[in-house]
């Protein structure tokens, strides 16, 4: 075994391999740019080299300086992670001129499933099932109809030079086909000037399911069973879980053995990822190979009892492969979410920043629930422009779906971030989404459940119940310190008012509050004493200042989390993020009386969507501007932004000039 | 008998109504509520105990005889905030505007003159149309008694005023002799002339609210300490500030239960200042994560935003803090932040609470701007205010600490009880290649270099300070809390005298 390697990586990644390789005795190398001096990895890590400047194309990307730091470390092999040169094939080939092992699949390997159509001619090669279609020019509607019938409905018929959706067209008949065909074909004439077309098979509602894969140097390799990735936004997957609420054993067990015969195929010696693409009444067609490992793979090896990292770093020192197939059980289920600093209320922007607060929830296994964090983070620490804006990845895992989703759940509402925006609002609003909750999953969930992006959540039902019930009890025990303020005139104490009215956004809440033996009790008012939902019993050990009101209400755990605001509270839970306000009844007869006021009309201005340097400003002042015309552009996470004039005007005022650095919100230029 | 006692009721119940139904509703309709609603939500249920209720006016002039109405005007009394005693005045903007008479003044001044021998603060609520113009000269009189109250009581008992309608002319004196004003946003202006005025005698025309809404007060002129959505919010936070506020100069800070654990460390202020030295961060994560519970109820937050000041608790007990604004042109003290932190120094001696102070200051603010606006006269004002203090005063240097503002800012030399610094503290009479640049003058590029790295290694940190005892220690950021609070509990019973004189002279 290895007395010592390297780490080509950062982030949560890196701090999960050496938390495995210190499991196994084993030295860690961390490597870090100029911005992540003060990283967790690097703190984590025995020794740790600095390898450039802040840029990953200047550090984390280039070979040369992984391969002497090894060199100058000493170490024996190096875990690429995942992502960086993960999957470049020139890597491994340079670690091995170098005589450093690396820790994943052979070049050869990487270079076979690097390329797709070679990838997909192998696992044609190796009997993977492959999307049916056919690949030559079609001559003629007659032609296609026989094609299409042979490939089964619906098909997709497709332009070869296609793009932009021109000349294309989905067919579910015979009748369509012929029609779709000459009319995809014209189309494409007079757009590309190419009328060749092709068709393939059209997989409705599609999901994404990977089987995760495990080989050695000696030609065995097995599976671990699936995972489902089909909650994406934008390609980007979201939430994972393992096993796939679509699979049954025989599925799982033909997809599994594609993917070995697969990776046998192209000689695979390391961890891997066969991913596919899964229609609705589980037929599966290969889309790619990752050789590498995934960032999901935590749920596997939740399910499965075995650490990924563990074994790749053992077939890469030459072991055995020490599981067999048959010993490969899935237990349980687990769940995954990704936790990034985007503003899900922004289209998910990146946001950068400190963490001026990080509490995850804590890292446990008892009563057969399961919750891990990987995570690369400190609070204090920061979240850099330069690389991938994710914070952890929160993974719990329980005897069933429905109690690792409902773990998952918990352990985001006491996810406590602040200084910077983060996506666990919407990742709640996922656990508590009926369809994600039934397992009826594709990837087009997010697009067709919230088409128009993700919005703040009112408060309503039972949540809002639950969070007035909190509200009023966090007011209640700030209000019992108040009583024993010193100074207080001798004989007269302050009466305490019982009836409360708790504000929720526009919503008025009623409510009675005292403590019952040990708990506060609380009535709601206007609802019949014996029916659901009258009476709440609180339990709990907050304080006044904690971020986290963590308890539970008639037994059933509960976590809200609590910022105070002036005269009330910014409460969050399952996605609904609020602002509470606890009133007497007279204040808030007063508060009634209050104004309304309307917020400042920001149309006129054009703020910045999310911390970031000014690249250009695209207009002067006093110039007329369209509505939709680029009015300036910012940088954030080596990412131009684009900021479009949202009316008609006249720019009246600029504020800002290329190069400055802005915070979000700032007013970059101002209408008439 | 009882129809004797049911007199009583009738009489009451005519007064409660003020200026009647219809004016209340008016009140109403601008988003305000009346002088006796604001004091419901002010003081604690069923506590108020209003005093001259029945008082009207004597004015015979301009058939004013024929117009009376009981209270005349302001709703004054006594009652509680969470069991604390407080009196106050309320202006009744249904009864003649609110204007204030002789009765109306001498109103006021009765309750000034109560709370002066009850040792509890005042807060006075302003809603009103200035002087009554048919008593003329009366007026003015008892504007000039209220005035002089003000000033008597000033550094004896707390003083508020809250403005909630229109208060101009004589009446914005009163307040500005009070140690805190605050205002509710698009309700409430003050000014000395109006709009009027201005148009009549400048030309220039201007809204109440150019010129002296909320806004003007709380970010230009520095006059207002702070400002509120409604007259709610404004209520209600004004019984959160009175529980950080000592009943009188010999009482000493109220004390409640802290939450919070003294001694528990925060390992997230070890990474707070940044590596780069002209990267800014926010002072008042700092301020949050040392008071108890989060909780610091700042002043003139959006005025002199280089200065932060304002109240928090320490172990349960109040505490001021200022602090240099690094966000905010560097931290770096002008005349504005100098006169914003002066005063809220005095106050915090004045009534004996102690002041914790951060700084992160790369010096006084050059410029033509500055000197001509008389930087040197306000800058001594907080260097005064500090040198004249008696009471603990707590220093934690956590960056720059350049100049004379190092001196300026609670040091050692002027007082400071207990001076702290950071690893991360640069200590020195300038930044290093500022100092460079001056030492070695007509020196080559790579000579600067080399002598400001030196310059650097020997200066730019604690260590030179605390060699010749200027710092007593040098801490950990991540214990500052409880560092503060030890420092604290040890100076409770500072004592610290002044010599006897008539009183000092400020640099005003």
């Amino acid at each position: 075994m290895f007395k010592r390697i390297l780490i080509a990586n950062r982030g949560e990644i890196a701090c999960r391999i050496i938390k495995t390789a210190r499991k196994m005795g084993i030295e860690t190398v961390a490597v870090y740019s100029e911005a992540d001096k003060d990283a967790l990895h690097v703190e984590m890590a025995d020794t740790a080299v600095l390898i450039g400047p802040p840029p990953a194309a200047q550090s984390y990307l280039i070979i040369d300086k992984i391969v002497a730091a090894c060199q100058e470390t000493g170490a024996e092999a190096v875990h690429p992670g995942y992502g960086f040169l993960s999957e470049r094939e020139a890597f491994p080939r340079a670690l091995e001129a170098a005589g450093i092992v690396f820790i994943g699949p052979n070049p050869k390997a990487i270079a076979a499933m690097g390329d797709k159509i070679e990838s997909k001619k192998a696992a044609a090669a190796a009997k993977v099932s492959t999307v049916p279609g056919y690949l030559g020019v079609i001559e003629d509607e007659k032609e296609a109809v026989t094609i299409a019938n042979e490939i089964g409905y619906p098909v997709m018929i497709k332009a070869s030079a296609g793009g932009g959706g021109k000349g294309m067209r989905i067919a579910w008949s015979e009748k369509e086909v012929a029609e779709g065909f000459t009319r995809s074909r014209s189309e494409a004439k007079s757009s590309f000037g190419d009328d060749r077309m092709f068709i393939e098979k059209f997989i409705t509602d599609p999901r994404h399911i990977e089987i995760q894969v495990l080989g050695d140097k000696h030609g065995n390799v097995i599976y671990l069973g699936e995972r489902e990735c089909s909650i994406q936004r934008r390609n980007q997957k979201v939430i994972e879980e393992a096993p796939s609420p679509l699979l049954d054993e025989a599925t799982r067990k033909k997809m599994g053995e594609q993917a070995v015969a697969l990776a046998k195929a192209v000689g695979y010696d390391s961890a891997g990822t066969v991913e596919f693409v899964a229609g609705q009444d589980k037929s599966f067609f290969f889309l790619e190979m990752n050789t590498r490992l995934q960032v999901e793979h935590p749920v596997t090896e939740l399910i499965t009892g075995i650490d990924l990292v563990e074994q790749m770093i053992r077939v890469a020192a030459g072991e055995k492969l020490s599981i067999k197939q048959s010993d490969v059980k899935l237990k349980g289920w687990a769940v995954e979410s990704r936790v990034y600093a985007e503003d899900p209320y922004r289209n998910f922007l990146p946001s950068t920043g400190r963490l001026t607060r990080y509490r995850p929830p804590a890292e446990r296994v008892s009563d057969g629930i399961t919750v891990r964090n990987d995570t690369g983070v400190y609070e204090g620490g920061e979240i850099s422009l330069f690389y991938d804006p994710m914070i952890a990845k929160l993974v719990t895992h329980g005897p069933t779906r429905a109690e690792a989703i409902a773990a998952q759940g918990n352990a985001l509402d006491a996810f406590v971030v602040d200084g910077i925006r983060h996506n666990i609002p919407f990742l709640s609003a996922l656990m508590a989404h009926p369809r994600w909750k039934s397992g009826n999953l594709s990837t087009g969930f997010i697009a067709e459940e919230f088409p128009e992006g993700f919005h703040a959540q009112t408060p309503e039902g039972e949540r809002a119940d639950v969070l007035a019930a909190v509200a009023a009890a966090i007011d209640h025990v700030y209000g019992e310190r108040k009583r024993q303020i010193s100074g207080q005139m001798n004989g007269r104490t302050v009466t305490r008012e019982a009836n409360r009215a708790v504000w929720l956004g526009d919503k008025e809440m009623r409510l009675e509050v005292k403590r019952e033996n040990g708990t506060i009790g609380v009535r709601f008012a206007g609802r019949s004493d014996d029916g659901k939902g009258a009476v709440m019993h609180l339990e709990s050990d907050w304080k006044p200042g904690e971020p986290l009101w963590g308890g539970t209400i008639d037994s059933k755990p509960v976590a809200v989390q609590v910022r105070t605001i002036a005269n009330g509270f910014a409460l969050s839970y399952q996605g609904v993020e609020t602002r509470a306000y606890v009133y007497t009844e007279r204040e808030a007869a007063y508060a009634r009386l209050m104004p309304v006021k309307q917020a400042a009309d920001t149309g006129k201005l054009v703020l910045c969507p999310m911390p970031g340097l000014v690249v250009s400003i695209a207009v002067k002042e006093g110039q007329e501007v369209k509505a939709g015309e680029t009015v300036a552009v910012v940088e954030a996470m080596k990412m131009e932004n684009v900021l479009r004039a949202e009316i008609d005007g006249t720019v009246k005022k600029i504020n800002a000039k290329p190069g400055d650095s802005l915070a979000v919100d700032a007013v970059i230029l101002e209408f008439a | 008998m009882k129809d004797i006692l049911d007199k009583l009721d009738e009489r009451r119940a005519e007064a409660r109504l003020g200026g009647g139904d219809k004016r209340i509703e008016a009140q109403h309709k601008r988003g305000k509520l009346t002088a006796r609603e604001r004091i419901e939500l002010l003081l604690d249920k069923d506590s108020f105990e209003e005093i001259d209720m029945f008082v009207e006016h004597r004015s015979a002039d301009f058939g004013m005889e024929k117009q009376k109405i009981p209270g005349d005007g302001v709703v004054t009394g006594w009652g509680t905030i969470n069991g604390r005693t407080v009196y106050l005045f309320s202006k009744d903007f249904t009864v003649f505007g609110g204007s204030l008479s002789e009765a109306h003044a001498q109103k006021i001044m009765k309750v000034q003159d109560m709370a002066m021998k009850a040792r509890c603060p005042i807060i006075g609520v302003f809603d009103a149309g200035g002087a009554r113009i048919q008593e003329g000269v009366a007026a003015l009189g008892g504007y000039g008694e209220v005035f002089k109250r003000n000033v008597i009581a000033s550094g004896v008992i707390p003083q508020i005023s809250v403005i909630m309608g229109p208060c101009a002319g004589g009446d914005v004196y009163s307040p500005a002799m009070t140690d805190f004003i605050f205002m509710v946003r698009d309700t409430s202006y003050m000014f000395v002339t109006g709009p009027d005025v201005v148009k009549t005698v400048t030309n220039e025309v201007v809204t109440a609210e150019e010129l002296g809404g909320a806004s003007v007060h709380t970010a230009k002129s520095g006059v207002a300490d702070g400002s509120f959505e409604n007259d709610v919010d404004c209520l209600l936070q004004m019984r959160r500030l009175m529980d950080f506020l000592p009943s009188n100069f010999e009482a000493g800070p109220p004390t409640w239960p802290s939450f919070a654990d003294i001694d528990a460390i925060d390992e997230s202020l070890d990474t707070l200042v940044p590596d780069n030295p002209n990267k800014p961060y926010d002072i008042k994560e700092l301020i949050t994560k040392v008071v108890d519970e989060g909780d610091f109820f700042e002043l003139s937050a959006a005025y002199a935003k280089n200065i932060v000041i304002g109240f928090g608790r320490v172990a349960g007990s109040t505490v001021g803090f200022v602090a240099n604004q690094p966000m905010v042109l560097a931290g770096v003290l002008d005349s504005d932040a100098s006169r914003k932190a002066a005063r809220f120094v005095r106050f915090c001696d004045a009534f004996n609470i102690p002041i914790v102070t951060f700084v992160d200051v790369p010096g006084f603010l050059p410029g033509t701007d500055q000197e001509y606006g008389g930087l040197i006269k306000h800058g001594a004002k907080l260097l005064f205010a500090y040198s004249q203090c008696t009471v603990p005063l707590v220093t934690v240097i956590t960056r720059k600490a350049f100049g004379g503002a190092y001196d300026v800012m609670a040091s050692k030399h002027v007082g400071g009880d207990l001076n702290y610094a950071w690893p991360t503290a640069q200590i020195a009479v300038m930044g290093a290649k500022g100092a460079v640049e001056i030492i070695f003058r007509g020196g080559t590029p790579e000579q600067i270099a080399a002598q400001t790295k030196q310059y650097e290694d020997r200066f730019l940190s604690p260590f030179v300070a605390a060699e010749r005892g200027y710092i007593d220690d040098v801490i950990m950021p991540h214990s500052t809390r409880k560092r503060i609070a030890r420092a604290l509990a040890m100076l409770k019973n500072k004592h610290a005298e002044m010599p006897r004189r008539k009183h000092d002279n400020l640099p005003v």
